[in-house]
């Protein structure tokens, strides 16, 4: 039965129709919302591509059913932390870095990241590491992610 | 938003500038079938390049951007050979009715065929408009100059716009006797580390995959695979699914099964609720006994890839001391980050289908054979998607989108779930070698015998069969196709006495298909290690011994190795380290490795310094050090990302990845049950690329990967004297060898 869900995506108060309160968050981003930054990469919580933050915590959006979802809580797609012509500072630190291959696990990488460094502004090697240690890339991009959070963070 | 996936669209959305609608033959209306004004023949010039009247630079590459940075690349060498500026070129790809067939995007190919076909278009089209030129100018075509796009004689000038724009040239090329090119010393687009141009749209989520293109009446489908690969449908319950909402329909064909809704959510519940009866099926060998599997399946070919002297009577020689080894390497998943998907329309007796196909050309035909359709009336575009190294799930999404498209009669969008992928994509076949070898009283090596037990490859054709036309009962080709794997199974050393055989087998239990580096990695391995087995065996620094045996002539594999050396602070001594049987707790060590690819291309050397952990078993590798020879560098930087690629996914697939089945599926189905490598266990790397300006571009996308499971193999030996010959090198086989003291 259609009904319709009140979210709080990008600063913006939007409305989605949904069949199910139990989709996940995921799909009404990426399906209802036309957003592209939140991917599907397993659908399992494991592998972090469809991460987004809600009300500033990364989270696996694959996993967040709509239904415990408040419409105050605010959700935060890659494409709300900058935009080409004015990245985030940590989208910029991926750029100047060229850290992304195939970019698919970026967005996971990037929201990860932003979330990590706004409760630890000057993290160590080993806290990045630990950070991002459950999202994975099959590019082998690591190398390049890592530099690209030091830069952000101001370490390298 | 829907996105109607016009060219006009795609043009307008492939790079940073927007391409006169000039260039683009009919629009629109190609979507739509009408036939195609441009030429894709290899042979002609205006397959590869157009010029519009405002001088833009429509570039046409039937090799495709996988994630690897190739469309920068190939700009940079249109730019530089053409002399306009990076800005002003946009790149289409891919496309079956535009793009030139540049065979398959593989093979580290892309930039050492591709691009160098590309750079013949361009400077065939220099030399034409200079030509033209120096006649609209009343100038010697020597005493003209060109800069970004506009040729001058003195104060009279033209623009390539006003020479061509929106004509075509209508010239013959000939790619074996290729136009002059540009002296390199003049070069200043290529050689350059351009930016990648899809970077700022993918870190800020504007880019568009595959995965997030729409097609207007569009409707998502989910395939439902068997639970044993080749089980048989007995039953379907479609009242399983009565109550989901959005339901279109549940498509059987035989053994396929998928299902069709207007979300994409209510596509993903009826595939997981619906509830059909398969039979049974047992056809898998058991895991354990995998290699004995492989060593009874029958040869159908020995394929001889080195031979001189006679090894046998080497072997049988008396006082010599013999060696011999058996290596084997895991079957892995391509293990795409994004699971395979396609969109496909069926409309008017004609089909379109939107994928990430490596090979639109070739897919063309698959889909028309599966059904039964003429190839012309089949269009394939290529979008971008996850990286795939490999042929893996795109092709067989396609041909789900196909025939769930032609069940509906409206266009399906066909997501893999990460089951699918991990399941369903096309193996790296399960690969044994044996090595003999005979080493004199003198510590030089006299005979050097292998048997390389590899899946067959159907002759002149890599067509992997499309799951779904099997799975339906449809008709296809029944190629087996892993792709050439039989490469590096010969050696780049100079001895006596050799002979190297790929006993090709009849058949490998999963459907294969080439994953990155395909075979070069497992017969790199397997040689390279048992290198070092014979440097050990003579006690002798395993680069003094590699360098003893390579022909004095191959100036730059020999260059690779010394600077290997500087740069690794390498220490000359044989292996194992001493105290290496003994000791406390870590075990440190460093292993090298060396690859001539497929013995005529790219050169690579590493240094791996690992430790190993005694009582868990576990290695860590801590530093990676490599020197990488691919001739001419078009850019460093994209090279850089390549390799550094090659060496993290190596060092996973080395350690961690084994596919695990059961004898009716595969069982690992998902990232916990087949782990790759994370950030807590990433070395540092510490590459040298030596370009060679003067020299034609080699592939890049591939050769450091060959030698990573070798140079971790030797380095755990120095370690611990211990030699490692089954990849994964997990903790329990480690464990299990240190034990043994093998």
């Amino acid at each position: 039965m259609a009904q319709r869900k009140s979210l709080n995506v990008n600063g913006k108060s939007v409305r989605v129709t949904i069949d199910d309160p139990e989709m996940p968050l995921l799909y009404a981003l990426r399906d209802n919302l036309a957003l592209r930054g939140p991917r599907f990469g397993c659908g399992l919580g494991q592998c972090g591509a469809c991460t987004v933050h809600v009300d500033g915590k990364a989270m696996r959006s694959c996993q967040l059913p709509l239904s415990r979802l408040t419409s105050s809580q605010r959700i935060v797609t890659l494409e709300g932390l900058g935009s080409p012509q004015q990245p985030h500072p940590v989208q910029k630190a991926f750029i100047d870095t060229q850290a992304a291959q195939c970019g698919y696990c970026i967005n996971g990488m990037i929201m990860e990241s932003v979330a990590l460094l706004a409760t630890n502004r000057k993290p160590s090697d080993a806290d990045i590491r630990k950070a991002l240690a459950n999202n994975l890339c099959r590019c082998g991009t690591h190398v390049r992610i890592l530099a690209a959070v030091k830069r952000a963070a101001g370490i390298a | 938003m829907n996105i109607n996936v016009s060219r006009r669209d795609l043009l307008k959305g492939s790079g940073a500038l927007v391409v006169s609608f000039s260039l683009v033959p009919a629009g629109d209306a190609l979507a739509q079938g009408a036939a195609p004004a441009k030429p894709v023949a290899l042979t002609e010039l205006d397959s590869f390049l157009a010029i519009d009247a405002r001088g833009q630079v429509m570039v046409y590459s039937g090799k495709v951007d996988l994630g690897t940075g190739i469309t920068t690349a190939l700009r940079q060498i249109v730019a530089e050979e053409l002399d306009v500026p990076f800005s002003r070129i946009a790149l289409l790809q891919g496309d079956s009715r535009l793009t030139p067939d540049q065979g398959k995007t593989w093979g580290s190919l892309t930039i050492q065929v591709g691009g160098m076909q590309l750079r013949n278009a361009a400077a065939t089209a220099r030399g034409a408009l200079l030509e033209e030129a120096a006649k609209r100018l009343s100038a010697k075509k020597e005493d003209l100059k060109v800069a970004d796009g506009v040729i001058s004689a003195g104060t009279r000038r033209v623009t390539y716009g006003q020479l061509i724009g929106g004509k075509g040239f209508a010239l013959k090329l000939d790619h074996a006797k290729p136009a002059q090119p540009k002296d390199p010393k003049d070069h200043t687009v290529v050689g350059k580390s351009i930016p990648r141009i899809d970077i700022p749209s993918k870190v800020t989520g504007r880019f568009a995959y595959i995965q997030d293109i729409r097609v207007p009446g569009m409707l998502h489908g989910r395939v439902v695979r068997p639970p044993a690969i080749g089980a048989t449908l007995q039953s379907v319950d479609e009242s399983s699914v009565k109550g989901v909402a959005g339901l279109v329909k549940v498509v059987r064909q035989g053994n396929f099964l998928g299902v069709v809704a207007q979300s994409e959510w209510g596509a993903i519940t009826a595939a997981q609720k619906l509830k059909a009866t398969w039979s049974t099926w047992q056809g898998l060998p058991e895991q354990a006994k995998l290699y004995e599997h492989v060593r009874a399946t029958k040869v159908v070919q020995d394929q001889v890839t080195g031979n001189v002297g006679d090894t046998a009577a080497a072997l049988s020689g008396d006082g010599v001391r013999k060696l011999a080894a058996t290596y084997d390497f895991a079957i892995h998943t391509h293990g795409s980050m994004g699971p395979s998907c396609a969109i496909a329309e069926l409309k008017d007796g004609k089909l379109t289908s939107w994928s990430a196909s490596q090979a639109t050309h070739d897919l063309r035909k698959q889909l028309a054979e599966m059904l039964g359709m003429s190839a012309d009336d089949v269009y394939c575009v290529y979008l971008e998607g996850s990286g795939c190294y490999g042929r893996n799930g795109h092709e067989d999404a396609a041909a789900d989108a196909a025939l769930l498209a032609k069940a509906v009669g409206k266009p399906v969008r066909v997501q893999w779930s990460r089951a699918d992928e991990h399941g369903w994509d096309p193996k790296g076949p399960p690969t044994l070698i044996d090595l003999r070898a005979a080493i004199d009283a003198g510590g030089n090596v006299t005979a050097w015998e292998s048997d390389f037990f590899i899946p067959q490859q159907t002759a002149g054709s890599f067509m992997v069969p499309l799951t779904g036309a099997t799975l339906a009962g449809l008709p296809q080709k029944g190629d087996i196709a892993p792709g050439n794997v039989f490469q590096n199974s010969a050696i780049p050393y100079k001895f006596a006495n050799v002979k190297t055989v790929c006993r090709r087998l009849e058949s490998t239990p999963f459907r294969p298909s080439w994953i990155r580096t395909p075979g070069r990695m497992q017969n790199t391995y397997a040689n390279e290690c048992f290198m070092d087995e014979l440097a050990a065996a003579a006690k002798v620094d395993p680069i003094e011994f590699r360098l003893k045996y390579l022909d004095p002539t191959d100036r730059r594999g020999i260059e690779v190795l010394t600077r290997l050396k500087a740069l690794a602070k390498w220490e000359t001594r044989p292996s194992p380290q001493a105290g290496s049987g003994a000791g406390g707790n870590i075990a440190r060590g460093r292993g090298v490795s060396y690859v001539k690819y497929e013995l005529v291309r790219t050169y690579v050397g590493i240094v791996a310094d690992v430790e190993v952990d005694r009582a868990s078993g576990a290695i860590r590798v801590t530093r990676i050090t490599m020197t990488h020879d691919c001739g001419q560098i078009i850019n460093p930087d994209g090279v850089r990302n390549q390799v550094e690629g090659n060496i993290i996914q190596t060092l996973s697939r080395t350690l961690i990845e084994e596919l695990k089945f059961d004898r009716s599926m595969v069982t690992s189905l998902d990232w916990a049950s087949y782990p790759i490598l994370t950030f807590p266990d990433v070395p540092e790397v510490v590459i040298e690329l030596i370009n060679q300006p003067n020299t034609p571009p080699w592939g890049a996308g591939e050769p450091s990967a060959a030698v990573v499971p070798s140079a971790i193999s030797n380095a755990v030996f120095d370690a611990t004297g211990v030699r490692l010959r089954s990849i994964p090198y997990t903790p329990d086989k480690v464990k299990a060898a240190l034990a043994g003291g093998a």
